[in-house]
Formats: structure tokens, sequence, C-alpha cells
């Protein structure tokens, strides 16, 4: 297995670079870069302008400008954001526990509503219950996140005040303090729940889909008739089996932490990667925007790593060598 | 009468009274098993036989009660087993007898055994639900069973996953989980019929010699002929969800009555004869939906049919002693009520 996971890493050496070209690329093809993002062009001389182009390299060729940033970033030097002014590593590594902590909240959120009613409709498919279920499910699936987010924060927001609408940190609290991180729970509450109940529906209908599929193999039969409980057939026999295709997923769900979600980030004002990502956009803050797009590839490669790791310890015909 | 038979005692282990199971197709309930009654005693090996489709499987599930939920369901009759009514059991009362006292192995070796849990932990499963146990003892007697049932190295098997296994070895795993409590009734329902030759005759050899030691009763399920020759002590045909012909194994052999019987008996190809094609018998059984409900179901395919066989329902007559035919043409009673 460590074998198998270190020659999967070396693989991705090859991966990393195509990414880091076709990044570079997508980055050129931008039309506009920092200084006509940054500067307002009536009030800066044009030949200053000009002046700082060509002293930032931005006039080179292009073969050259990519060598010139794919050497500096394999040595850690992932440029200085043009907008902040310091380190694009920095700028990250401000964001990244809020994206962590969103991430992370509205996943457990997804999977345990996930796991309770995938598990129930699983069990009892064609029930009014599972019915029920299922139409949540499609209701979720069907809002986008930019309504359900605008929605939640007019209601539990604006109308009932429960929680505050931006932000992931009230003023005035110290660091460390209990206060500090009921605070910071109070603020990602929200954005957690929409993120989390708007995933809920595929793992769910998956799940569902998976259990009555395996509850009608043979291995179930032969398990009831030595006598098995159905409640250990259930918990034991077909959702070990049923678990093996969400492990995808988990793959996916290990970007998404990191990532953050763009829109919803955005509505809440919540200062994560997500924002960030797209602040960087607008400003043409290329330093940073590329180091965002190649941490997320990274860990795209190292998600689908975890996951196919994941198969061969759930799943033993699945072997890794 | 041979020794064999009267070794066995007359109070049925198992006994099957007027079982009529039925599918649920499209709202329509149809009877895969229509009327069937039969018994099985202590020790003694029943064969059932009969055509793919004719109801043999769906009658052993409907004795260990493992009918598909909400498609199949026994529609009426009594499943008697050791003086207990299976029918009037909960869920969980018939889950202390399954796999303790009446156990089960399946046509398929390859898919029976789940994918993604040890050898090991599928047989110890039986004994935690069953008995008191510890573990290290349940594991133990795993090996030990996994020995019983001649499996090679029973300590590395016992560690490894069903995909390394072969059918023949995954067949014997599931003799050995079936045989774990020592039940008094065991069901085999085409326990060979997807294994290769040899192999088959290795599980039935095994299958005897467990019934041997262990004093049990077997339901043995097949559509050959030869496996029935070879183990059984009575046979049971069906035909179409009905029971054409019960006797004794030899007699099935020498002197079949039914026109069915003796048409499956002439199907199968002879060593010593040069033949050049395979006898077989026209027609296929008819469909659950398409069920002839007056007459005998076999009517449109017999050489012998007379013109009353598809207006009047034979019933299972004694013949001889020991020997119950349903078949117009040994009906001694002439006038024949309908069945419907």
């Amino acid at each position: 297995m460590l074998k198998y996971a270190f020659r999967r890493i070396l693989g991705m050496i090859p991966m990393l670079f195509l990414t880091s070209i076709v990044v570079f690329s997508l980055a050129k093809l931008m039309p506009g870069d920092s200084l006509s993002g940054e500067i307002d062009p009536r009030n800066t001389d044009p030949k200053y302008i000009a002046d700082m182009r060509e002293k930032l390299g931005y006039n080179d060729p292009l073969p050259q400008q990519y060598f010139h940033w794919i050497g500096n970033f394999v040595q850690g030097d992932f440029g200085k954001s043009t907008r902040f002014k310091i380190p694009a590593a920095e700028v990250i590594g401000e964001r990244i526990p809020n994206t962590l902590l969103l991430g992370l909240s509205s996943i457990l959120i997804t999977y345990i509503l996930a796991f309770l009613m995938g598990s129930y409709s699983g069990r009892k498919p064609y029930t009014l219950g599972d019915n029920i279920i299922g139409g949540l499910n499609y209701l979720g699936l069907s809002i986008p996140s930019f309504v359900a987010g605008v929605f939640a924060i007019f209601l539990f927001s604006f109308t009932l005040g429960w929680f505050p609408s931006n932000g992931s940190i009230d003023i005035g609290v110290t660091e460390g303090t209990l206060d500090y991180w009921l605070s910071r729970l109070h603020h990602v509450f929200l954005p957690a729940v929409v993120l989390g109940l708007l995933s809920t529906a595929s793992y769910t209908q998956f799940l569902r889909n998976d259990i009555i599929e395996n509850s009608r193999k043979d291995f179930v039969r032969t398990a009831r008739a030595k006598g098995t409980p159905e409640r250990k057939i259930y918990n034991v026999h077909i959702l070990r089996n049923s678990m093996i295709p969400l492990i995808t997923f988990l793959g996916f769900d290990l970007v998404a932490i990191i990532s953050g979600a763009i829109i919803t980030e955005t509505i809440f004002t919540y200062p994560g990667l997500g924002q960030l990502f797209l602040d960087s956009v607008g400003t043409r803050d290329y330093p940073v925007l590329m180091t965002l797009t190649m941490l997320f590839s990274f860990l795209t490669l190292i998600g689908n790593l975890v996951a196919d790791v994941f198969y061969g310890i759930v799943d033993p015909r699945i072997r890794l060598e | 009468m041979n020794p064999e038979k009267t070794r066995i005692k007359e109070v049925p282990l198992l006994d099957v009274r007027n079982l009529e199971t039925a599918f649920d197709i499209d709202g329509t309930d149809y009877n895969a098993v229509d009327d069937v009654s039969f018994q099985v005693k202590p020790r003694q090996i029943v064969g059932i036989v009969g055509e793919s489709g004719c109801g043999k499987s769906v009658m052993s599930l409907s004795i260990m009660q493992l009918l598909p939920k909400g498609i199949g369901k026994v529609k009426s009759g009594q499943i008697v087993f050791d003086g207990i009514n299976l029918e009037k059991m909960s869920e969980s009362q018939i889950n202390k007898l399954r796999g303790n006292d009446v156990s089960m192995i399946f046509q398929e070796p390859m898919t029976s055994l789940n994918p993604v849990f040890t050898i090991g932990y599928q047989l110890q499963e039986v004994f935690f639900n069953h008995t008191i146990i510890s573990r290290r003892n349940a594991r133990l007697r795993s090996i030990a069973l996994l020995k019983s049932v001649g499996i090679s190295r029973p300590e590395k098997i016992v560690d490894e996953y069903p995909h390394q296994l072969s059918g023949g070895m995954r067949q014997r795993v599931m003799i050995a989980i079936a045989i774990a409590c020592q039940p008094k009734l065991l069901i085999a329902d085409e326990p060979t019929t997807a294994l290769d030759v040899t192999v088959q005759a290795q599980i039935l050899e095994l299958l005897k010699g467990i019934q041997e030691v262990n004093d049990m009763s077997i339901i043995l399920i097949t559509h050959d002929l030869g496996v029935v020759a070879e183990m059984c002590d009575e046979v049971i045909v069906m035909y179409a969800g009905k029971i054409v012909e019960r006797t004794d194994v030899d007699r099935l052999f020498h002197n079949p009555k039914h026109p069915y019987t003796t048409l499956l008996l002439g199907a199968i190809p002879k060593m010593d004869e040069q033949e050049d094609r395979l006898n077989s018998i026209q027609g296929i059984v008819p469909s659950l939906i398409n069920m002839p409900q007056v007459g005998c179901r076999f009517a449109n395919r017999c050489p012998k049919a007379m013109p009353e066989c598809t207006t009047i329902t034979p019933l299972l007559e004694n013949v001889e002693q020991g020997h119950e035919v349903a078949c117009l043409l040994f009906d001694t009673s002439k006038p024949k009520e309908e069945m419907r």
C-alpha cells in the first residue's frame, strides 16, 4: 500500500507540470493584468504603467515568463500578491482556517444527514418516508446555492436575527477565548447549513439506491438463512457494500473542503479561499490566482489517491500493488 | 424393504401441508407453488426434481421464510417443523431457527458470500447468532469446520475473502456455514449446478458424509436425476408448482408412473446406446401467468393426454403403498371433483 501510494505521488509530478502549463496559459489568456486591474489609468502616467510592465517582466516572451514563474514556484516562492503586497502563500494561509471550518462543518452536516436519510430510505423504499426524503432531496438539488443563501440571510439574519449575515468573527473578541470560538461557530453556521443541505441530495439518493440494490443480492439471502437479525444485515452486510461507491465522493470532498464554496462564501462575505479566488480574478492578482489553482489541482490529485487507497481498504477485491 | 428404510423413524421432522406460495405480479397473485404437501422424516434425504420454473426453489424459500418481501408470500397451508408451525412465528423467532435448526445452501456459490468480509467472519457469524461463544473459540471452531468440509489450509482460508476461493471451495464454505450449528434439516437448492462435474461429485459425497455423521435430514433440490439416484431416499417430482409423483428412489427409476417422470427419465442420455439426438420433452413449463387453472398442467405436453385431461384436475393419490401419482391414467375412482 505504501509503495503504491509513493508511486502514485511520483506519478503526480508530470501531471502537475502539465497542469501548471494550463494554469499559466489560462491566466495569460485573461484580458488585462494586475496593473490594469488595480490602477486607475486616468490619474496615472501611462509611461509609468508601461515602465512597470517592463520591470515586472510582463513584456517578456511567454515561455520565459512561464519558466520564471515555475522556477520560483518549485522553490516555494509563489510570488507576491499584487493586491495585498505580501507573499501569495501568506494571503492564502490566512484564509485556510476559515475555509477549513466552513468546509468541514458543511461536510459533516451532509454526511450525517445523508447517512441517516439514505439508510432510512434504502431500508424502507417506496414508503411515505422515503418519498418525503426523496422530494426534499430533489428540492435541495434544484435550488441554486445563491438563491438558498440569499433566502437564508433574509430569513435568519434580517427577519429573525438569529445569525450574522456576513464575516467570520465578531469584532472585538480576543483570539483563543471561548467567546472567540463560539463567535466563529455562530458565523459559520448559516453558510455551513446552506452548503451542507444542498449537497445532501446526491449522497442520500446514492446511498439509498445502493442499499436497495445490495439488499437484493444473494449474500443477503445467505445472511438471512444464517439467522442474522435484520438490523445487522442492513448495518453490517449491506452498508459495508454500499459504502464502496460513496468513496468516489470522498475524494472530491477533500478538495471541496479546501477549495471552499465560491458562491456561498461570496454571498455570506465569508473570508475563505473561495471568496479570495473570485476577488483575485477581479483584481487580476495572478500570483494568488495561479497558486490557488495549483493548490486545488494538487488536492484533486491527492483526493483521488486517498479515494483509491480507501477503496483498497473497504473492498478486499481491489488490491493496490 | 432395505435396511436403510427401517432405520427411519416415522414421526416427520418437516410436515408441509397444502402449501400455496404466490407471487404478486402487477397486483394479481399467481401461485408458484400450488397445494403441495409432503413430509421429511428424520435422517431422510428427500429429492425434489423438476424443470426450471416448476416451483422447487420457491418452495424451499417458503420453508426457510426467505421469500422476497413484498413480492412473494405463503398464501395458505402449513409448514410444521419439529412440531412448530413456521407460519405463525415472528421474524425473530424464525431467526432463532434459521442457521440453527434449519439451514440452506444455495445454487450460486459465487454470489452467496458477502464479498467484503472474510470467510472466518461469515462463518463465525452463525455461532454469534445462535450461541454464546468467545471470539477465540468461534475462530477455532470455524477452522475445524472448514477442515471438516474438506478445505485444506483452513487456518489460512479463514482469513481470506470469497473472491480468493474457487467455486467449489466457496460451496464448501457455504456447506460449512449451513452445518455449523448441526441443524436437523438442511435444504440444498441445486448445490452442484454451478460447479463442474468432478467438484459436483465431491460436494455430493461431502453432503452425504455430513448427513450420516450429523444425523440430519436433507431436502435436495435438483434437476439432475443422476444426483437423485446417488443421494436420495425419497423423490418428489414437481411440475408447474404441483407434485406429480412421489415415491422412493428405487421405484422412481424402475417403475415410474407419471408420463412426465417417464419422459424425464427418458431424457437422460444413455452411455451404451448410440443416439443421434438427445431426447427432450417438447414444449416448456407454462408461465405463472398462463397457468391452466383446470385440468392437468402437463396435459399440453403429455404424449398420453386424453380429452378429459384438460377438464379434470388430477389429485395426488396412492397407486400402491408409498407411491403417489397425480395423473388420470392411474385414477381409480373415476368421477373426479374439480378443483376450481
